[in-house]
């Protein structure tokens, strides 16, 4: 009943944005969606599916080059980056968690190899031409709706929110659904699970490329909102950090967790940036609050809200 | 490409792999007794890297001079850390301890952007730019001092774990808690000596590489990987393996920039990292997986 109050508040304030005079509070509604909708991707396999990843930027840079080289080097539509974007993210999810699983790796084995393939990538895009090496890859400013290039926010946003709404659908069915089940068995054990008929690799395969799917729609709009990409913001470890801080504080494995994690998060680089412009204040905050998260309160914000039973 | 060149390389990468040594073991060593990743490790040795470097620049102090009380001052802070945050916030949890040490090294990262911006820093000792000649190989004397004083330390860690009291109570703790407690030991105080002792390593590996080396808030990220893939190539928790794995992770970085050029050369370590991982997740010399 609360997350319900929850949910119509929060969809309620999803709405303010859009009555808001100013571009610049709308970019910030706008960054704290775009966090929400990549800590909801980093979820699906983080928190449902008991697989931590210290790489999910991966898959935002997957979907970040996807869009800038369709447009920079083969001269396509960016409307084909998402779709293209997510096939690309949902297929790399889906070969590394066949690797991963089929070599047996888990735990903090499964953290290391992410966070190893998203170097592995960054040093990829730092070294082709194709990619334009370390200099990146800056899109032609061209705005209008067929060249998806907004010069109101307001319209970024929207295409934010539609996405995160998918995104949350695809969480919500993750609770109710068949495959969803599967997942939870296969996390809680993997024996209990294979003994139901239960295939653990492929489960977790088909939750890493569903997971990767949806971070890598996030990296498409994000490209497509600051037409530029490089090595360090598509693969550095800050966004794979980012993601998964995003959903450990608002609750891992709950559909709104990510969401009240971004909403939190927001709020803590904008209040400590009016207190402090010094650079490295406000991370050096987000964690000491995955700190004190993970040792006061280990269901996330959603448990407070939920009470501590639940 | 002459002989000469890939010699040169095969040596440089060899004393690289030295320093990266030190800071595997003490990676190897914590992951052997507490069975956690650290994943603090890189941020822990800038923070090391920062303590020598302000020795250096306010007082005049050579980093090798400073090397046994920044040791000394890495292993309280580590004891601590471990004492008062680790152990309190994982409660045992394997995934807590993960993200509880993933929370340390974005604290401290950012700490020290806080303190000291991100501006990249040297000490030039006298030791920065002096060369040996070796044959027809040109050597630079501090990666020589490093890679002596690492297989030293490298040596006296095993010692202290083989040969005395502490170190057997250390390796009773980490193969049975349970047991080492019934004769008189206790797991919680060894838990935090070994994590103490793993982070002192990185005080000497930090003084160790000033002289050769910069350091920058996000210089725990160039470590960090560095260090997993070593520890996971010798096999997590085995000394030797640790040893053997940094030099031959030094050769396959200094070969990869020589072969691959500078921007791609450093897909070498990732690359050998996800196929250790994958196809022999015990590593080279481990056992236990």
């Amino acid at each position: 009943m609360i997350s319900r109050i929850v949910a119509i508040a929060l969809a309620a304030l999803a709405l303010v944005p859009f009555a808001l005079p100013s571009q610049s509070l709308v970019s910030l509604a706008f960054l704290a969606v775009v966090a929400a909708l990549l800590g909801t991707g980093w979820n699906i396999a983080g928190g449902f599916g008991g697989l931590t990843s210290f790489g999910h930027a991966i898959f935002f840079g997957v979907g970040a080059y996807a869009t800038a080289l369709l447009q920079a080097r083969h001269g396509l539509s960016p409307w084909l980056g998402l779709p293209v974007g997510a096939m690309l993210g949902g297929l790399i999810g889906w070969l590394i968690g066949v690797a991963a699983f089929r070599a047996g790796l888990r735990g903090s084995y499964f953290a290391l190899v992410t966070l190893a393939f998203a170097e592995a990538f960054r040093v990829i895009a730092n070294s082709l031409d194709y990619t334009g090496g370390g200099l990146g890859i800056l899109i032609p400013l061209r705005p209008g709706l067929s060249s998806f290039q907004f010069a109101d926010r307001r319209t970024s946003y929207a295409l934010a929110l539609a996405l995160l709404a998918v995104a949350l659908a695809v969480s919500a069915w993750l609770r109710r659904s068949r495959f969803g089940a599967r997942l939870a068995a296969v996390r809680e054990s993997e024996d209990a699970a294979r003994a139901l008929g239960i295939e653990p690799l492929h489960v977790k395969a088909a939750a890493l490329a569903l997971s990767g799917a949806i971070t890598a729609t996030g990296g498409v709009l994000y490209t497509q909102t600051y037409l530029y990409i490089d090595p360090t913001i598509a693969f550095g470890p800050e966004r794979s950090v980012e993601m998964l801080l995003v959903a450990m504080v608002g609750g891992a494995g709950t559909v709104l967790g990510p969401l009240l994690g971004a909403l939190v998060l927001q709020g803590i680089t904008e209040g400590s940036r009016a207190l402090s412009t010094t650079p490295g204040v406000a991370p050096m905050l987000y964690g000491l609050v995955l700190l004190a998260v993970v040792g006061l309160l280990p269901g996330g914000i959603v448990r407070l809200l939920r009470g501590r039973a639940a | 490409m002459t002989l000469e060149i890939v010699a040169a390389a095969l040596v440089g990468g060899l004393l690289t792999g030295g320093v990266y040594a030190l800071v595997a073991l003490g990676l190897t060593l914590i992951y052997g007794v507490l069975h956690i990743v650290n994943f603090a490790h890189g941020s822990l040795l800038m923070v090391a890297m920062f303590a020598a470097w302000l020795l250096f620049a306010r007082f005049h102090i050579d980093p090798y001079a400073s090397l046994p009380l920044v040791t000394l001052v890495m292993f309280a802070f580590g004891w601590v850390l471990y004492r008062f945050v680790i152990a309190r916030i994982s409660r045992g949890e394997d995934r807590a301890i993960l993200l509880a040490t993933l929370g340390i090294a974005v604290v401290l990262d950012n700490a020290a952007l806080v303190l000291f911006t991100g501006d990249v820093r040297t000490a030039e000792t006298a030791w920065s730019f002096a060369m040996v000649e070796a044959g027809p190989l040109l050597l630079p004397a501090a990666k020589l001092v490093s890679f002596g004083v690492a297989l030293a330390l490298g040596c006296a860690l095993w010692l202290l774990m083989t040969a005395t009291d502490t170190g057997r109570a250390i390796r009773a703790v980490a193969h049975e808690p349970e047991g080492a407690r019934l004769v008189g030991i206790r797991p919680a105080r060894t838990f935090a000596l070994a994590y103490g002792i793993g982070t002192g390593c990185l005080g000497a590996a930090a003084c160790l590489l000033l002289p050769s080396f910069y350091v920058s808030p996000q210089i725990g990220h160039v470590f960090v990987l560095v260090a997993f893939t070593i520890v996971v190539l010798g096999g997590m928790g085995s000394f030797p393996g640790a040893v053997v794995g940094a030099l031959l992770l030094g050769v396959v970085e200094s070969l990869g920039g020589l072969l691959l050029g500078e921007s791609l050369g450093p897909i070498g370590v990732s690359l050998s990292f996800i196929a250790v991982l994958l196809l022999r997740p015990q590593g080279l010399f481990g056992a236990r997986a």
